[in-house]
């Protein structure tokens, strides 16, 4: 047979039948945020917990009125605050296993230091005296993230390198709503879902960029919705609802650690403060705004639970705010001290060894140090 | 006795070699980028590795450099030592922000604690008939991030060896791989590795008298070819090959201009902003009484990488190179 016989003889086959690589209304978020606190929910949740939960949120809100008092004092360069966020950096922590690791950006200090960072090592970013205050592989969190969702690709690469080593590790990342129009966080999730990664993401949705409002960021249904796009579960909580957020980051941690793959958590809060304490939010929010979201203040609704379910009374309360002043005061005390400095360091840790080129900079800036030591002393 | 046959070797088959070899070495090493598993990368420098050492060690990737990068940083805080191939020269852009925000910082950022062992393979540089963004000479902008090494071979053996190096040292190598050389031969015995001095040390190509052609990569090759021309001018050029330029060797390079007290840089980089122009200075600096004139700069032009039919204009050829070899002011000497 001749090549133009078998041509004319050659029929296409109709295409393969298409059809979806996963069924997306599994993946697809309630269209409700997940309540426990106020709900019938509430009387399953582990009193214990509740109280830990009361007891850290407490001191969590007195960490950042602390924090922010010491911009003010000069003791720190600048605060990104997460009162009103509470529930949420607690809540991250606590999901945790000690293995886990944390991926926080910068406004989550909160959130490391419920892991066990030493809260003086945590805000030494913010302090000034160094990047990264802690060693993240004391209590398995990286440094904290200032370029938005680059944190992201990390916690999937690292729960990757997990899995692949056979570790029993979960990772967990947060981001805020404006990292969500980051590529990174696009990227993230998709290797995440692709490589089937123990992650969990949790996005911390309090309304603003800086000064920017979701409806400005995004037009997706929910942040949570962004989940299905990439073939995982979208999952939406209360992120004042300090129960709430436990409940479901946990069932997603457990998720991740049993092989399931990430999880998409979006948490609707709110950030009560402005940006940072360099920033002046009433250019674009109104205080009845604001006021509206104290009336569902994380510590207020977990209160209330914890007090009409007789599980905390006044000398409780009491006791939990006095440990938080406490805690606050001897943070205070040791961020009044001043840090100990030595301009060496810059060339100590850029590379393994220093090259050529970076010792003779630092020789001279040796030299400088000792003739500014020697006309001091003249 | 047994004598081993030095075959010729492509630098293509040395770099793979290398691949293979470190991934033998040390279960940490894994390999990952676009198209580098099945396929074997489209240069085919990891040819047959996600066969030999399964897919969880020679990864395809989705279509993600960010990702990529991303994702490679998360693995090394876990312990493993990432060998990401982007891949072509421009294609490395979108990973520009993990790269210097992360990979070129982490170290510093955490006082040590938290070093990135993590070597991005980039093949780099024009002369394949490429058409636009897939000839770029990227080296400037990671020279000017500190916290990387950029590594750049233009021999087989140092392919081999350079990559070796670079998957080994602990701190993150910008290893830029001149895509035209890839097919380059050289004698070369795969079972006798070469050995090579740690990142950092440049080396003479061809000793001469009269001026120093300081060079790396693609264009080291072109230069030892101008040296070879430069004879019939009565000119005993000096090629010295940087292999590293971060860290810079200062030190080869100074004594051969005290030796020759004439040089020229050569690159395809744009001269504006190029490595020329900290090399220049670096010269300047320290052997200032040393030179008998300016030293001068052949690089690529100040224009975006021209189309695959107009890019031997852009590149620096021989003639180039001895345009400029002659206005090394040597009527002075006469």
């Amino acid at each position: 047979m001749t090549v133009m016989e078998q041509r004319g003889a050659y029929k296409p086959a109709p295409p393969p039948a298409w059809q979806p690589r996963t069924d997306p209304a599994p993946l697809l978020p309630d269209t409700e945020p997940h309540r426990v606190l106020g709900t019938e929910a509430a009387a399953k949740a582990d009193p214990a917990l509740l109280r830990t939960l009361y007891t850290q949120l407490v001191r969590g809100r007195r960490y950042n009125a602390q924090a922010t008092a010491l911009t003010k004092q000069g003791r720190l360069a600048v605060y990104p605050s997460s009162t009103g966020q509470e529930a949420c950096e607690v809540a991250a922590a606590l999901a945790l296993k000690e293995q886990d690791w944390l991926f926080p950006s910068y406004r989550d200090t909160l959130a490391v230091v419920a892991r066990g960072v030493d809260p003086v090592e945590a805000l030494t970013l913010l302090r000034g005296d160094w990047h990264t205050g802690y060693d993240p592989y004391e209590h398995r969190v990286a440094p904290l993230s200032t370029p938005l969702a680059t944190q992201l690709p990390h916690a999937v690469g690292l729960a990757h390198a997990a899995r692949l080593k056979g570790d029993d590790v979960v990772a967990l990342a947060m981001v805020g709503d404006g990292g969500t129009s980051e590529g990174d966080f696009h990227e993230a999730l998709n290797f995440a879902a692709v490589w089937q990664a123990p992650v969990v993401f949790l996005v911390q949705n309090n309304g603003f960029a800086i000064s920017v409002p979701l409806a400005k960021q995004t037009a997706a249904p929910s942040l949570a919705h962004k989940a299905v796009g990439y073939g995982m579960p979208g999952r939406l909580v209360d992120g004042n609802d300090a129960a709430a957020v436990h409940e479901v980051l946990s069932d997603a941690v457990r998720r991740a650690r049993a092989g399931g793959g990430p999880t998409l958590v979006e948490a609707i809060t709110y950030r009560v403060d402005a940006h940072t304490n360099a920033d002046d939010a009433t250019r674009y929010r109104g205080s009845a705004e604001v006021d509206a979201w104290r009336d569902h203040d994380p510590i207020l609704l977990l209160e209330r639970e914890l007090t009409e379910r007789g599980l905390i009374d006044d000398a409780g309360i009491a006791a939990a705010r006095e440990e938080a002043e406490t805690f606050a005061a001897g943070l205070r005390e040791r961020m009044n001290q001043d840090p100990v400095l030595d301009p060496m360091d810059l060339f100590t840790h850029v590379y393994a060894e220093p090259t050529p080129q970076l010792r003779e900079q630092r020789d001279q800036l040796r030299a400088e140090l000792e003739a500014e030591q020697e006309g001091t002393q003249g | 006795m047994t004598t081993v046959a030095v075959k010729p070797a492509t630098m293509a088959q040395a770099l793979t070699r290398a691949l293979r070899d470190a991934m033998a070495a040390d279960p940490a090493v894994h390999v990952m980028g676009e198209d580098v598993g099945t396929l074997g990368g489209v240069f085919r420098i990891t040819d047959g590795l996600a066969e030999e050492f399964g897919e969880d060690r020679c990864t395809d990737t989705p279509l993600a450099e960010a990702g990529i990068l991303g994702t490679a940083v998360g693995m090394a805080m876990y312990g493993l030592r990432p060998v990401v191939e982007m891949q072509f020269d421009a294609f490395a852009y979108p990973a520009f922000e993990q790269l210097v925000s992360h990979v070129a910082k982490m170290r510093n950022r955490t006082r040590g604690k938290m070093p990135l062992p993590i070597t991005i393979r980039v093949p780099y540089g024009g002369g394949i008939g490429g058409v636009e963004h897939h000839s770029d000479s990227s080296e400037a902008y990671y020279m000017a991030t500190p916290g990387l090494h950029v590594v750049t071979p233009a021999t087989v053996a140092d392919a081999y060896g350079l990559l070796r190096a670079s998957i080994a040292s602990d701190d993150p190598v910008v290893f830029l791989e001149p895509k035209r050389l890839y097919w380059s031969k050289d004698s070369w015995n795969p079972d006798e590795p070469t050995q090579v001095e740690p990142i950092g040390r440049a080396v003479v190509r061809r000793t001469g008298r009269s001026a120093t052609l300081i060079t790396y990569g693609p264009s080291v090759q072109v230069c030892l070819e101008a040296a070879e021309a430069a004879r019939a001018e009565g000119w005993d050029l000096e090629v010295v090959d940087l292999r590293s330029l971060v860290p810079f060797d200062d030190e080869t390079v100074c004594a051969s201009v005290r030796r020759t007290g004439r040089a020229v840089v050569v690159h395809e980089s744009g001269g504006f902003g190029g490595p020329g122009g900290e090399i220049a200075a670096r010269i300047t600096e320290r052997c200032f009484h040393h030179l008998e004139a300016p030293v001068l700069r052949v690089a690529g032009f100040d224009v975006p990488y021209p189309p695959p039919m107009l890019e031997r204009h852009h590149l620096p050829g021989v003639d180039r190179i001895l345009d400029a070899v002659a206005r090394l002011q040597w009527e002075a000497e006469s």
